[in-house]
């Protein structure tokens, strides 16, 4: 490997490393605005400027690979008279509108030129002057401000693999753009927000309501999807005023989804945020005391087998223990927290988990993608794909739905004909799977949802033992989940007791007037019409379905208001915290469960959420491995069944519409609104 | 230079005829598979050749034959100033401005095409000309000229320039080349260089 100095340190980099790199391994602080670490080089901007000996001229340290023996110096007077240089070039074109931009704060451009600038400008010109873009909801264009890095252009192509970002035009005329002004459709477009280094591309929604200097930073865990992607969320006072990517490398690189990021207006509105219960037919502001004394009252007139719980896919783990201890306390055995009612959690951890991890897939080379559809479901978890498939030689094959993933795919059928065909060989993909040195199946809800899901996953399990993607030292059997609960409440075993119901037994019982009193915690995704006559106690956060057919209302947290453990589709359990309080008398869900016991007659053995915990982890040990993945067997097939030849139905039709809190949100209402137009110009109905 | 944007009035559709549909097959059979964006800068030439310029059907239709992002063919067709974003007359008049040219009179020539065609950029209401100021086109010896569709007309005055535009513009056959009494950039008049005949031995 090529050994480099800089600034007198020697040190060994990979031999396709460049300056940059070598420099920043020596500690050397380059500056850059268009380098991205997780993009390609455009070396465009010329902020990382390095004297290489015999070299004649500053070199662009982002673009320029190593030789051996090279000999860099980053802190010269003549790098620094370049940077200077550079910098006077970049603020020529450059608005001194600081106190009126967005970015004030964190801008790459401002602190950079406080770092490496001039302290005044000899240019007297006229500044050039850019129209603003309309780039949809989310995107807030200032476009004058651009200083043409091209991150945004790279992020929209590469990374999210939608291309519709470009420049136009050429020298100071380029200008950033989508093609005709069309908003844009990628599900990661808010991750160009973080990447442009200047004003230019800002947050929409968030526009003009804070300084990053007076935002509470909050690092905790997503739930929009089952990936769990690191977030910050920056709060004010007890608003929640944004949501930004923290890096985690084995979950979401640096990016998150839209839903993720600009989920948070939708914590402000339809918020249940006083207990309420229904007299006469209509829902009326209640006190906690009413509130439960009036569920005390059911209890007492109903035997448990009448009785049942459904857990939500935004519960956290400590909510949904308490909700199943107080329920087998009462000798409740209806209990499910597969709302979606998937035929899984029977076949041990290893049958339900995304087993190789999200990271793996960057081992992989063979991809079967099996009623999924990973853009919608994860979209994080696709850029992943695509960054595995813009490496070259891995094969993606898909059964299900034929949707745009972002990436070339091989579409093999529809349904479990053509998995039929793959399982015994008869299909050329199976022989994909079968060369492939570290193959993998990513097994979608849509897969498992259906009346045959346990034969299907017990079909996939053991075609995946047969063909290499579980053996020894790897095991790239997934299950991608879509709830950010759902593991959680699997791995606790929120799930039927013995000649307990599941969740459309609940439904149906309900229906049939064999099931009296339903508790939902946060369950908004079920027919909530088949709840019937039944007594429905709803725990949640906002008036959602469940709620507007509740007799009583509990108002909870939501996951930005409590601290809560949630398990991601890896099976890695992870912490959320509290970034705000919850609004008005609305309290933390495991203490409203707590309290609730008390007044049931059968309190709960833990009195704080220490002691929870500690109930918890003896319950279930890897509970307690936070931020790790824990070894787990391997999976099991339990069921006998035959599949059925219906086509597999991908579990997510609407992104932007999963959960209570994105339909409260009226970003995500104007984003599907968008979505369904694109929809519609697909068919051809379009101009 | 300045912005360019695609023309607010557009056509419907685009179609290559079927002879350049035949072109364009060999154009992209030029490179290998996997490389077809690489025909980007001919397709769009040869439908600026067939419409007279560039629409915006033709750039999705040239973005569907080469399956490229439709971004993509744009900031080619924006970025070459060679392509044009909005009609031209049936005569194109390209004008070099630039030193030599400006120099030898190139400002009578702006005179003569604001006198007969309109301001630049502007079609006449024929139709059949218009014209724009473009940097050097690389004919300085025969300064001032100007390129009309694919010919070069050089050594003009305002006289013959003005000549030029009214022949084209009645549909006369007009000469391409230098207009003045000389062939190609050889001297006016007679040789002032390389006078003395050459000889087995070499110059005398």
């Amino acid at each position: 490997m090529p050994k480099v100095t800089v600034d007198g340190i020697e040190v060994e980099v990979d031999a396709s490393a460049t300056v940059l790199q070598a420099c920043e391994l020596a500690g050397a602080e380059i500056p850059r605005f268009c380098y991205h670490e997780r993009l390609s080089i455009a070396g465009n901007c010329r902020m990382c400027l390095v004297e290489v000996e015999r070299a004649p001229k500053p070199v662009a340290s982002c673009a320029q690979p190593v030789t051996d023996g090279m000999v860099v110096h980053t802190k010269t007077e003549k790098v620094k008279r370049a940077r200077e240089g550079v910098m006077e070039f970049l603020l020529i074109n450059h608005p001194l509108d600081c106190p009126i931009c967005d970015q004030g704060g964190e801008c790459d451009l401002q602190d950079q030129a406080m770092g490496y600038g001039i302290d005044n400008n000899r240019y007297v010109e006229n500044k050039r002057a850019v129209e603003d873009k309309d780039m949809g909801p989310l995107i807030a264009t200032t476009m004058t401000r651009c200083i043409h890095c091209t991150r945004c252009v790279r992020f929209i192509t590469e990374v999210s693999g939608v291309a519709e970002l470009g420049a136009t035009g050429r020298g100071e005329d380029m200008e950033i753009t989508t093609y005709l002004e069309k908003a844009l459709t990628s599900e990661l477009q808010g991750n160009v927000i973080d990447l442009c280094p200047v004003g230019a591309l800002t947050s929409k929604p968030y526009a003009f309501t804070a300084r990053p200097w007076e935002l509470k930073k909050t690092e905790t865990i997503d739930v929009m999807d089952a990936m769990g992607s690191n977030i910050r969320v920056d709060s004010r006072g007890r608003e929640v005023m944004r949501v930004l990517p923290r890096v985690n490398e084995a979950i979401n690189e640096e990016w998150i989804s839209d839903k993720t990021r600009f989920i948070w207006d939708g914590l402000k509105t339809q918020r249940l945020d006083r207990p309420y219960v229904r007299e006469d037919g209509k829902l009326r502001v209640a006190t906690w005391d009413e509130a439960f004394a009036k569920i005390a009252e059911k209890v007492a007139s109903t035997t448990p087998d009448k009785m049942a719980a459904i857990a939500g896919d935004l519960a956290d783990v400590e909510s949904m223990k308490a909700l199943k201890d107080l329920m087998v306390s009462l000798g409740v055995t209806n209990l499910d927290c597969r709302q979606d009612g998937a035929k899984i959690g029977t076949g041990g951890r290893g049958s339900y988990i995304f087993n190789s991890g999200i990271e793996a897939i960057e081992e992989s080379d063979a991809l079967l993608v099996i009623g999924s559809n990973p853009r919608l479901e994860a979209p994080v978890l696709n850029a992943r794909i695509r960054k595995q498939w813009t490496k070259g030689g891995f094969p993606i094959g898909v059964v299900g739905e034929d949707t745009d993933l972002t990436y070339p795919t091989d579409y093999l059928g529809a349904g479990t004909d053509t998995l039929k065909q793959i399982i015994d060989g008869s299909h050329p993909f199976a022989r994909v799977m079968e060369v492939a040195e570290n193959p993998m199946i990513i097994v979608g809800q849509g897969a498992l949802t259906r009346e045959d899901g346990e034969a299907v996953l017990t079909a996939i399990i053991a075609y995946a033992k047969s063909t290499g993607v579980i053996k020894d030292g790897w095991n790239g059997f997934n299950v991608l989940h879509t709830a950010a609960a759902r593991v959680g409440g699997l791995d606790l075993g929120f799930l039927p007791g013995e000649e307990g119901r599941d969740t459309q037994a609940i439904l149906d019982g309900a229906a049939a007037g064999a099931i009296d009193l339903v508790f939902l915690l946060g369950a908004d995704e079920i027919e909530t019409k088949s709840l019937g006559n039944a007594f429905v106690v709803y725990q949640g956060t906002h008036g959602d379905a469940g709620a507007h057919c509740a007799d009583v209302i509990l108002p909870g947290a939501a996951y930005t208001e409590k601290s809560g453990l949630y398990v991601n589709t890896e099976g890695r359990v992870q912490m959320a915290k509290r970034a705000a309080f919850p609004p008005g008398d609305a309290r933390e869900d495991w203490a409203i469960l707590r309290a609730l016991s008390a007044k049931l007659g059968k309190a709960l053995p833990y009195d704080s959420l220490r002691d929870l915990r500690a109930a918890l982890y003896e319950d279930v040990p890897h509970f307690a491995t936070l931020d790790d993945l824990t070894p787990v067997e391997v999976p099991q097939g339990s069921a006998t069944g035959a599949m059925s030849a219906t086509p597999f139905t991908n579990a997510i039709k609407d992104f932007y519409m999963t959960n209570p809190i994105a339909r409260a949100s009226k970003v995500m209402a104007d984003c599907a609104a968008l979505a369904k137009g694109t929809d519609k110009g697909a068919t051809g109905t379009h101009g | 230079m300045s912005v360019r944007r695609l023309d607010p009035n557009q056509p419907d559709s685009f179609a290559f005829t079927p002879e350049n549909i035949e072109w364009t097959k060999g154009q992209i059979a030029k490179y290998p598979e996997g490389r077809q964006a690489s025909a980007v800068i001919p397709m769009l030439w040869q439908a600026q050749k067939q419409e007279g310029w560039v629409t915006e059907p033709a750039i999705e239709v040239i973005a569907d034959m080469l399956g490229m992002a439709k971004i993509r063919v744009l900031e080619v067709a924006t970025f070459y100033t060679m392509f044009n974003l909005s009609p031209v007359g049936k005569h194109f008049v390209q004008l070099c401005g630039t030193t030599p040219c400006w120099l030898r009179g190139a400002d009578d020539l702006k005179a003569v095409c604001r006198k007969h065609i309109g301001d630049p950029s502007t079609v006449s209401d024929d139709g059949q000309l218009s014209w724009m100021e473009v940097e050097c086109l690389g004919a300085c010896s025969n300064a001032p000229m100007v390129q009309i569709n694919d010919d070069y007309y050089e050594d003009l005055t305002a006289e013959n320039f003005a000549q030029i535009l009214e022949d084209l513009r009645a549909g006369r056959e007009v000469k391409p080349g230098p207009q003045a009494a000389r062939k190609g950039s050889e001297p006016l008049g007679k040789l002032t260089s390389l006078t003395t005949p050459i000889t087995a031995e070499g110059a005398e």
